[in-house]
């Protein structure tokens, strides 16, 4: 890898290798500032009869090649740097979730504490957790040893303990990694990568156990103490050993591994690193999702904490039944505004299960699936909630005026109140066929509060730009806030609760037009104001009492409200939201709904 | 991307039938190449390493870890029985002994000093791998497995319950429109793979297990009645290791759907032969497809051509299964591929194609909603 000037990059070349799909996208260099020219794509090459990763690279690249016309490749050879501007590029990088992703197993002693402390160390580094075991899980020996036997993951993390305190129990969960004798998923010719990262005191201990066995890595610590975790060190132990065994192992990596100018990154943890970055810059709080056909990932960014969760099993194809599984028939169905049995819904669910690649061509259809889309969403968020919280097990320093609001360790760092911006992306949500369903699902599943701006990641180059982020900030950045995101506009809800119809809030607008709008919302109500990508509204929201936009119960504010594609949604519907449980009158709300957000062409089914 | 319709699945009257035989560590092969094999046929075999039992023995004995050395009656790496003493306390004056006995047969393993803990290692456990088809055998891969090759009918499924079996063809509907109920599964179906028709019910799949059948092959199945019988949900679609006692097979997919007509003609022209059968299904990367294999002799092979894979793509006049609601299951003819983007119903510009129904009626689908069929 050879040294870069980042002044000196005129054009970056960017490659995702997704489970099905190759992303290619081109960036270069023009007035000054860095923008998307290009993107290409081909599927990817991983599986049989191919069996070379690099095949599907080249022939996105190829594609880009023919749309930028620029001559990129020599043969099956990246030309780098570029030598003028119709040729060759300055930098390429690469990420990658293609034969499964990274998937990992953590162990650790107390499950609130070190394991919890491991699992956001494995998520972080774009992992997905097969099993967290840990010493008080309630399982018994053998039955964590049989579970380990059956997982074969890529790597084990193995935490527990704090510097200096007791050993035996992280010692224990060696012994039973040991006496499983693990084997990795990838090649039955090496061992399986194990890296510790626990009590210091216990090191030699566990290496005695595992150092044979396994290909043990030591690094610091995680959870040195109590109050405090250490992740890095683990999380960069991850990534150098996702690109030694599991990359090396997959078909045609090691090809790709020498062709890019950066190592290749788990695109999960990419994503991450781009929106970790742009919460940085900016200063805001931030939640991303990304609603995959298998999983779905959720990252976010709040008082400067980084978090990622995956949701392994909630997806809109292959994972499409499992969410029916998890929400229940009930809350699918009561985001569909017409009739439909049981019965059916079940088949068609599993029609699109066993059929992924289908999609909806009637209007039923797509409200069906965007139904779907919103329990998936609102169950992965429910999950990043539950582990993106702060350190439990630590004591805290209380006065007297605490003593009435007692707050528990480990609470949930997710402040729905204090969230900036809400990104989305994935098939369901970049590919609607109007925006505003977009922001209406994002809105329903994550029931985002006071003043959030939405965004859509249209062409989902998150991943690209993470890696890029790691090289090149300003590129990545900027690609970010002018080609990556389409701003869907604003959505502005008091929280409260009540009975429907009463009243809300008053909001008094100042359009980009000029025009000056006073709209008074009662409970239950959605209003859509005009402003376009660049403007924005001068708003006053006045809630009534019991109601709060984030001043207080009953205290107005006055934002300036970005516009977007979609615009400015004033959500009066409460929150939680009420959805009406009598079904003819939740027909009527939904219909009211549709129409004033111009969600959907006409309908009356 | 250049294609964007679902290749379909492979329903073929005569081709060529490979499978590999692998053992999931290294062992040993039991067949040279050239044997000709039955289903049945174990072709390689290996032992696992033993469960482990672990016990706390410090705990047991009510001692420090530091000091179970002293106490072990048996050494690291020795052999134990079950119910054998491993360890013991000296007592008081030889009085108030405790001992602790082997939870199974096995070897020791490890003995901890700082956890207290003995690994007790079982007994190796012998796993094999059969045939899974009547042929012969054309590969050996040293120490792993064989691949092993027929030739006969191959019908792919689209979703399958349950794992390997062999049995005989029988046919239990006599048009792929009828519903395969209880009153169709007979008496004396033992060790037989049941064909029906739309839709297998309930008490028809509980029925054919208790009369024995190994195996039903079905053009529908409701969700709501796959739920009941499994006591679960399937959440995501990797199946293949239930225990149902008969592997289910369904062509078409979920509902009431006719078979293809030529995936039932195949089948019913191979009623009476031994056929393996597999459920096993995963739609992910490497997808995997529940199949129905029938291998035939080599003098009716002669009769007949052996055929090629024919996936040269979708044209005007390929035959098309609809695969997605409204039209879902409906056979038809590709009249029309216009190159253009067309407008849904929801207002998704997609590429679509023109398709002619079997009453003559024609309607534009997306041409991701439509799988070929192919011969």
């Amino acid at each position: 890898m050879t040294e870069i000037v980042p002044e000196n990059v005129k054009s970056i070349l960017a490659t995702d290798c997704g489970s099905t799909t190759t992303k290619a996208i081109l960036i270069e260099k023009r007035d000054d500032e860095y923008r998307l020219i290009v993107r290409g794509e081909a599927p990817t090459t991983v599986e049989a009869p191919f069996e070379d990763v690099t095949m599907g690279v080249l022939n996105a690249i190829a594609e880009v090649e023919e749309l930028a016309k620029r001559k990129i490749l020599d043969g099956n050879k990246i030309l780098t740097p570029q030598t003028d501007e119709k040729t060759g590029v300055d930098i390429y990088i690469s990420t990658s979730s293609a034969g499964g992703g990274l998937q990992m197993m953590v162990g650790g002693v107390v499950k609130s504490m070190t394991v919890e402390s491991a699992q956001r160390a494995a998520l972080g580094a774009g992992a997905i957790v097969m099993d967290a075991i840990a010493s008080n899980d309630g399982r018994l020996a053998h039955e964590k040893i049989e579970r380990i036997r059956q997982l074969r993951p890529d790597m084990i993390l193995l935490s527990g303990g704090i510097d200096g305190g007791t050993i035996s129990h992280v010692v224990e969960i060696a012994e039973l990694i040991a006496a499983a004798d693990p084997k990795p998923r990838l090649g039955m010719s090496y061992q399986l990568p194990v890296i510790y990262a626990g009590n210091k005191d216990a090191t030699a201990e566990v290496t005695q156990r595992l150092g044979e066995k396994t290909d043990l890595e030591v690094v610091d610590n995680l959870r040195p103490v109590l109050e405090r975790e250490n992740l890095i060190p683990a999380r960069n132990k991850i990534h150098d050993l996702f690109m030694e065994h599991v990359m090396a192992q997959a078909p045609g990596y090691k090809k790709l591994m020498a062709w890019t100018d950066a190592p290749i990154m788990p695109t999960p943890g990419a994503v991450g690193k781009i929106i970790e970055t742009i919460a940085k810059l900016e200063s805001i709080q931030v939640v991303g999702v990304d609603i995959g056909g298998a999983t779905t990932d959720i990252f976010s960014v709040f008082s400067g904490v980084f978090n990622r969760t995956v949701s392994a099993n909630l997806g809109m194809s292959y994972s499409v039944s499992n969410v029916l599984a998890e929400a229940g028939i009930d809350n699918v169905m009561r985001w569909i505004p017409f009739d439909l049995g049981e019965r059916d819904l079940r088949n068609r669910i599993k029609n699109k299960m066993i059929r992924p690649t289908t999609i909806p061509q009637s209007l039923q259809e797509l409200i069906i699936e965007q139904a779907i889309a919103r329990e998936a969403l609102r169950l992965a968020f429910e999950h990043h909630k539950s582990l993106a919280v702060g350190l439990k097990g630590v004591q805290q320093e209380r006065t007297i005026s605490d003593a009435f609001a007692q707050s528990r360790t480990g609470a949930t760092l997710v402040n729905l109140m204090q969230l900036d911006m809400l990104v989305g992306s994935g098939g369901i949500l970049s590919h609607a066929p109007r925006r505003h369903q977009a922001a209406v699902m994002m809105i329903d599943a994550f029931q985002p509060e006071g003043v959030t701006r939405l965004a859509v990641d249209s062409i989902f180059m998150m991943p690209q730009l993470g890696v890029l982020s790691t090289l090149h900030e300003t590129a990545a950045t900027e690609v970010f806030d002018k080609d990556c995101l389409i701003h869907l506009g604003t959505c502005v809800a008091p929280t409260g609760t009540g009975k429907p119809g009463a009243p809300c809030m008053q909001v008094s607008a100042d359009l980009p037009s000029g025009e000056h709008r006073e709209v008074s919302l009662s409970l239950g109500e959605m209003y859509l104001l005009e402003a376009k990508v660049g403007e924005s509204v001068r708003l006053t929201v006045n809630p009534h009492k019991g109601f709060d936009v984030g001043a207080g119960s009953g205290k107005s504010i006055t934002v300036n409200a970005s516009g977007g594609v979609v615009g400015v949604v004033l959500d009066a519907r409460g929150r939680p939201i009420a959805i009406p449980e009598d079904r003819p009158e939740r027909v009527r709300k939904f219909q009211e709904w549709h129409k004033a957000l111009s969600m959907y062409p006409e309908y009356s089914f | 991307m250049a294609h964007a319709y679902t290749p379909g699945l492979k329903v073929v009257e005569r081709t060529v039938i490979t499978k590999r035989r692998i053992l999931p560590l290294k062992g040993e092969v039991l067949v040279e190449q050239g044997t000709t094999v039955r289903a049945e046929d174990v072709v390689a075999k290996t032992d696992l390493p033993g469960n482990v039992h672990p016990i706390n023995v410090a705990n047991i004995l009510g001692i420090v870890p530091e000091d179970i050395e002293h106490s072990m009656l048996v050494k690291h790496g020795e052999t134990v029985k079950k119910g054998e003493p491993m360890a013991m306390t000296k007592g008081f004056f030889g009085f108030f002994k405790s001992s602790c006995e082997s939870p199974a047969d096995g070897t020791i393993e490890n003995i901890s000093k700082v956890t207290g803990q003995v690994l007790v290692r079982g007994v190796p456990l012998p796993v094999s791998v059969d045939a899974y088809i009547d042929g012969s055998v054309t590969e050996v891969i040293q120490n792993e497995g064989v691949v092993v090759e027929t030739r006969g009918a191959f019908v792919q499924g689209i979703f399958g319950i349950g794992g390997e079996a062999c049995g005989e063809l029988r046919m239990v509907c006599s048009s792929p429109k009828d519903v395969m109920d209880k009153s169709s599964i007979p008496n004396d179906c033992k060790g037989q793979i049941l064909v029906g028709g739309s839709i297998v019910t309930s008490d028809a799949t509980k029925r054919a297990i208790e009369m024995g059948a190994v195996g039903i092959v079905v053009g529908g199945l409701a969700d709501q009645d796959l739920r009941d019988f499994l006591g679960y949900d399937i959440g995501v679609a990797i199946t293949g290791s239930e225990q149902l006692g008969a592997t289910l097979v369904i062509t078409e997919g979920f509902g009431e759907i006719n078979m293809a007509g030529s995936t039932f003609e195949i089948l019913k022209s191979n009623e009476g032969r031994r056929a393996s059968i597999n459920g096993a299904t995963q739609i992910r990367a490497g997808v995997l497809r529940p199949e129905v294999v029938i291998p035939l002799e080599s003098s009716e092979l002669e009769q007949s051509k052996v055929s090629e894979s024919l996936s040269g793509g979708l044209q005007v006049g390929s035959e098309v299964r609809v695969i997605r609601d409204p039209y879902f299951g409906r056979l038809g003819t590709v009249t029309a591929l216009p190159p253009e983007l067309r407008k849904l119903e929801t207002e998704s510009k997609v590429r679509v194609l023109e398709v002619e129904f079997d009453d003559g009626s024609k309607t534009i689908l997306p041409r991701a909603n439509v799988e070929m069929i192919e011969h």
